[in-house]
């Protein structure tokens, strides 16, 4: 037998319909006009110019090939020692970068690691402290790590130290923040349960919250190690060592193949890391479900 | 009333990691912790930094904050040329995002494996995408300024590629997630692939790939006020020039402007993020 609704019942549901798809018509119409007003107008802001990119694109893959080029002409991949000439240096300034990017994500991870405590609303009362150290990491945060490594080259001269502390202080901002994220969301029945055991702030932190947080601090800092290594990939650009200041050299000077290599090297050291630090989140999450 | 004492045998018994020695218990994290320190001061030696220029550069960073005070433009036209640029640099986010995004869209569904099936050109796609991601905006920017000259248009560009990477991966991740159930449904109902696609697994994951598009909009507004450095447009130029011309009193003024337009982009864009997951709370 098959059961139909009467006309009468089913053209208040047709018209709901009707009226729900056009108010979403509506919303997607208004929302694309607005969008494509910012689009215009950002547009004309930006210097936008189709022609010249038209015109000219052919130069983007003219620099490709002759990055991958030697000055003899024949491409890069036939003469691995020439292209490569400068491999033990620059392995070395790799290790450089590499270094920079793990002592700036540790030293970082530390200080997010005591902000994201004062700044998590779940576990500190006072709203000073608490919008304080929000502020404090929303600064360190915002500006850009290259704006404190140019400060920091002036103050502390060139070389890794001011990349280091650059990349230390926006990794302080980011981590704190995901850190303080994590915490606000834990279970707060252990953090209870110490402190009516007459545990202190510290104490309650160190047996209740730890637990809670630990693995998934742990992968949130090797995340940002790997964009660590980007970043002090490119603070030699300002002078805050690493292998970036060979690359701006080698760009600006038109070095060609010189760019292919260091881009390569950058860009198989990146991919390594990113399979490297993805293991290991992988392992530090398994390990936490099996406890 | 008498106090119940606690049957110390019966707890050990039961638990007997709680009263483990704790150097014992901890022992793993506690090797971990002793190696990531040790390269930690490997790596500070290694680097050769001393630490007579790490107290000497607090010194001159001291006086410099001295000097950021009171943060001033100088003049009323200093100002308004800081606000072009600004904006200059908002628009380049923008227009960098949205190009980002439209362009990884296809390759992100050739990248996704559980919507192009041929393994090789799954492979070479994800190959392809991580070699984009993994050249920094910067050295975009230089590449782009070859192309199209000074200015913000090869910022956004450089943004726009390089976004394009990351965009790539993160659409194709989000493809993979999607539900399978939608999609065996439209085909089933006769519908072809690309049906599949586009009413099975679109509607699903579109929010998702919307509020990341969002959330990189925020990143890039940070980014694009660093790409002025070499030249492509924005605020960056003002900001390197006037740090290296010790004028710290503009510095400040410059970083407080940032400041106040990165925390307007933030909030509007958790607003609109907010309004866009919230209905898919169901």
């Amino acid at each position: 037998m098959r059961f139909k609704l009467p006309d009468s019942a089913v053209a208040p549901l047709l018209a709901g319909h009707a009226s729900a798809v056009a108010a979403r018509r509506r919303d997607a119409t208004l929302f694309a006009a607005a969008l494509g007003c910012a689009v215009a107008a950002a547009s004309v802001v930006a210097e936008v110019d189709i022609a010249v990119l038209a015109a000219n694109f052919h130069r983007l893959p003219d620099y490709i090939a002759r990055i991958l080029r030697l000055d003899s002409g024949a491409p890069v991949w036939t003469d691995p020692a020439e292209w490569l000439w400068g491999l033990d240096l620059w392995l070395l300034l790799m290790g450089e970068t590499i270094l920079i990017a793990y002592v700036g994500t540790l030293t970082g991870a530390m200080g997010g690691f005591v902000l994201c405590f004062l700044s998590a609303t779940n576990l500190v009362r006072n709203p000073i402290v608490r919008i304080t150290a929000k502020r404090v990491l929303e600064f360190c945060r915002t500006v850009p790590e290259l704006v404190f490594a140019l400060v920091f080259v002036q103050a502390f001269g060139l070389g890794p130290l001011p990349g280091i502390l650059a990349l230390a202080i926006h990794t302080i901002g980011a981590l704190g923040k995901l850190f303080a994220e994590v915490v606000e969301n834990i279970d707060m029945k252990p953090v209870d349960g110490a402190v009516s055991c007459g545990a202190s702030w510290t104490q309650s932190i160190r047996y209740a919250v730890l637990p809670q947080v630990m693995s998934n601090f742990a992968s949130y800092a090797l995340l940002r190690f790997e964009i660590n290594v980007r970043g002090a990939a490119v603070m030699g650009f300002v002078g805050a060592g690493g292998i970036g200041q060979d690359l701006i050299e080698a760009i600006r000077k038109f070095y060609y193949s010189d760019v292919s290599a260091l881009l390569l090297l950058i860009i198989v050291t990146v991919m390594l890391i990113d399979l490297a630090t993805e293991r290991i989140r992988h392992a530090l999450l398994g390990w936490e479900r099996t406890r | 009333m008498t106090t119940r004492r606690p049957d110390i045998a019966a707890l050990r018994r039961d638990h007997p990691g709680a009263f483990e020695n704790p150097v014992r218990r901890h022992r793993v994290a506690l090797a971990v912790a002793v190696v990531l320190m040790a390269i930690l001061v490997a790596g500070f030696w290694a680097l050769g930094v001393p630490a007579s220029r790490f107290v000497a550069g607090l010194g001159k960073l001291g006086a410099f904050i001295g000097h950021m005070l009171p943060p001033s433009t100088g003049t009323w036209a200093k100002f308004l040329v800081y606000l072009h640029a600004l904006a200059e640099t908002v628009a380049i986010a923008l227009l960098g995002t949205l190009a980002a995004a439209v362009l990884a869209f296809p390759l992100g569904l050739l990248a996704a494996r559980n919507i192009v099936p041929q393994a090789a050109i799954h492979f070479l796609s994800r190959r392809f995408l991580d070699s984009v991601r993994g050249v920094d905006e910067l050295i975009w920017a230089l590449v782009w300024i070859n192309v199209v000259g000074l200015g913000p248009f090869a910022g956004a560009l450089a943004i726009a590629t390089a976004n394009f990477g990351a965009f790539g991966k993160l659409f194709s991740e989000a493809f993979e997630a999607a539900k399978s159930g939608p999609v065996e449904g439209v085909i089933a109902a006769g519908g072809a692939a690309a049906h599949g696609v586009r009413y099975g697994v679109v509607p699903e994951v579109l929010p998702v790939l919307l509020s990341q598009i969002l959330y990189y909009f925020e990143s890039n507004t940070r980014s694009a006020t660093i790409i002025g450095i070499v030249g492509a447009g924005g605020i960056g130029l003002h900001l390197s020039e006037q740090i290296r011309m010790i004028e710290y009193q503009q510095v400040c003024a410059l970083i407080l402007m940032i400041l106040v337009v990165v925390a307007m982009i933030d909030a509007m864009s958790s607003r609109l993020r907010l309004a866009i997951s919230a209905p898919r709370v169901r």
